[in-house]
């Protein structure tokens, strides 16, 4: 049988590839961890010495904003030395290989990748040519996978709904191009929730999805209703190929997430968004800065759930 | 067959011991496990004004390139200032000294206490850093390989633990 590519020989997380596959433990750990980081990122000096003297290098194959400054962020207050290469700027530009860049960047001595790139699998790539002592952690791999934002999204419900096996989680909007949804889905079962609901038009719902253990709404109010989590999915424009929908206006007003919608659910619904938000078009700003919303919570959450995952993998050898 | 001193009695004597000292501005901080469990013990003994601190130093072990991080850390909370004040550390056993170098670079990171002193149910000997402790419940010899340690039972009973390497 082969060896799961993110644990090593005693089941203890080497990489962070994917929170499909990944053992409820872990899963736990890593929520755990997060909370102990919790109180760190509380302190007047939000540092610890852990990571002093290694280096990570974010390689980040396809913009991003928030995710490449929170793991700058968590690995700066894990005391490492923090490296940012945009190489959609740089030497593929100049048609090197991603493993020849990933090994010249081993040869600077790296001890931590955080990879994001446009194509799914390219972390396992990386991941199964690094040497024994560095570390691979997936931040977002085509439509495939975004594990850390998925743990965030998890610590986020844990921390305000405590038990995951009484809850009912709907995921709205742009479920086909979404690696959220995919990583938060795997999440959830994995932790035992019992309902959980994706909902969004047929154009943006990934064929078979059912099969992930999930229930298929197309009508917005219907599939809130009674739901303790809402997880709003950024309308992804530039992933879309040719006309998946007639027009934003048109989204909005089927899917767009208001308080009107939003009262089908529990009265103390909590609305998540992995962010950036599209205002108006999957969300109104009167939910967005609303009382249900936890969305900048999730921002402070995810530095410390990265700072877990990293300090976690640094001290395991394969 | 269980010759170790009553964790309890050493509990009440070690509280004596400490009590001409308290001023009001001593504040406590107990170290995750053991030593939390004996500074609630103190804490409510010893009338401090402060509420009691607690510190898991998980995040400042020296042995984490080797043993990697420490299953289920808890979260530090220390609910005051600590700068300035006089420092009471609390934990169960002194041994090598390595738990509390760690709990002073993390209380640093708190900021700048006048006085850190520590109190320990139990000092074993074996240090390997050049830390004493200035209140102490009792010294105990015990055989290197062995572990000794605080146990805490459902009706809040506390006692002294020896388990030998297997």
């Amino acid at each position: 049988m082969q060896r799961n590519p993110q644990l090593n020989r005693n089941g203890e997380l080497q990489h962070l590839l994917s929170i499909d596959g990944l053992p409820r433990e872990v899963i736990e750990r890593v929520l755990a961890t997060a909370d102990s980081f919790i109180g760190v990122t509380e302190r007047e000096v939000k540092k610890v010495p852990l990571l002093r003297g290694k280096s990570v290098f974010n390689l980040f194959f396809e913009p991003s904003t928030r995710t490449r400054t929170t793991f700058e962020i968590a690995a700066k207050r894990l005391s490492a030395d923090v490296i940012n290469l945009n190489i959609a700027v740089s030497s593929q530009s100049k048609g090197e290989s991603l493993l020849d860049t990933v090994a010249n960047l081993s040869a600077m001595q790296a001890d931590i990748f955080v990879v994001r790139h446009g194509s799914a699998g390219a972390p396992y790539l990386i991941a199964r040519h690094v040497k024994p002592h560095e570390h691979v952690i997936n931040a977002g791999d085509g439509r495939h996978a975004h594990p850390t934002q998925g743990l965030l999204d998890l610590y986020t419900l844990r921390h305000y709904k405590k038990d995951f096996t009484q809850l009912t989680v709907a995921i709205v909007g742009d479920v086909l191009h979404s690696r959220v949804a995919r990583s938060l889905i795997h999440g959830l079962t994995t932790l035992g929730t019992p309902e959980v609901r994706v909902i969004g038009p047929q154009t943006l719902m990934p064929a078979g999805v059912e099969a992930l253990g999930v229930h298929v709404y197309r009508d917005m109010r219907e599939g809130l209703r009674d739901c303790d989590a809402v997880v709003m999915l950024r309308l992804q424009n530039e992933r879309m190929r040719g006309a998946l929908l007639p027009s934003a206006q048109e989204f909005f007003k089927h899917y767009g997430l208001t308080a009107d919608k939003l009262a089908a659910a529990k009265p103390d619904v909590i609305v998540m968004h992995p962010g950036p938000m599209n205002r108006g078009v999957e969300i109104d700003s009167s939910v967005a800065d609303g009382p249900h919303s936890v969305i900048l919570p999730q921002v402070t959450f995810g530095i410390a759930v990265r700072m877990a995952v990293m300090s976690m993998v640094a001290g395991v050898s394969a | 067959m269980n010759a170790l001193p009553d964790a309890e009695k050493l509990c009440l004597q070690l509280a004596d011991s400490i009590r001409p000292q308290i001023t009001s501005n001593t504040v406590m901080i107990g170290l995750y496990t053991g030593g939390v469990w004996l500074a609630q013990r103190l804490h409510a003994l010893l009338d401090i004004a402060e509420p009691l601190g607690t510190l898991d130093i998980a995040f400042y072990r020296d042995d984490y390139h080797q043993q990697g991080l420490a299953r289920d850390p808890k979260r530090s909370s220390i609910p005051f200032s600590i700068e300035g004040r006089d420092l009471l550390l609390v934990d169960d056993v002194l041994y090598t000294g390595r738990t509390v170098r760690a709990a002073m670079n993390e209380l640093f990171d708190y900021g700048r206490p006048a006085r850190i002193s520590l109190a320990v149910l139990a000092d074993r000997g074996g240090r390997q850093l050049p830390i004493c402790a200035q209140y102490c419940g009792v010294r105990l010899e015990v055989p290197a390989g062995a572990r000794l340690r605080l146990r805490r039972a459902e009706d809040g009973r506390l006692s002294l633990q020896l388990e030998h390497a297997t």
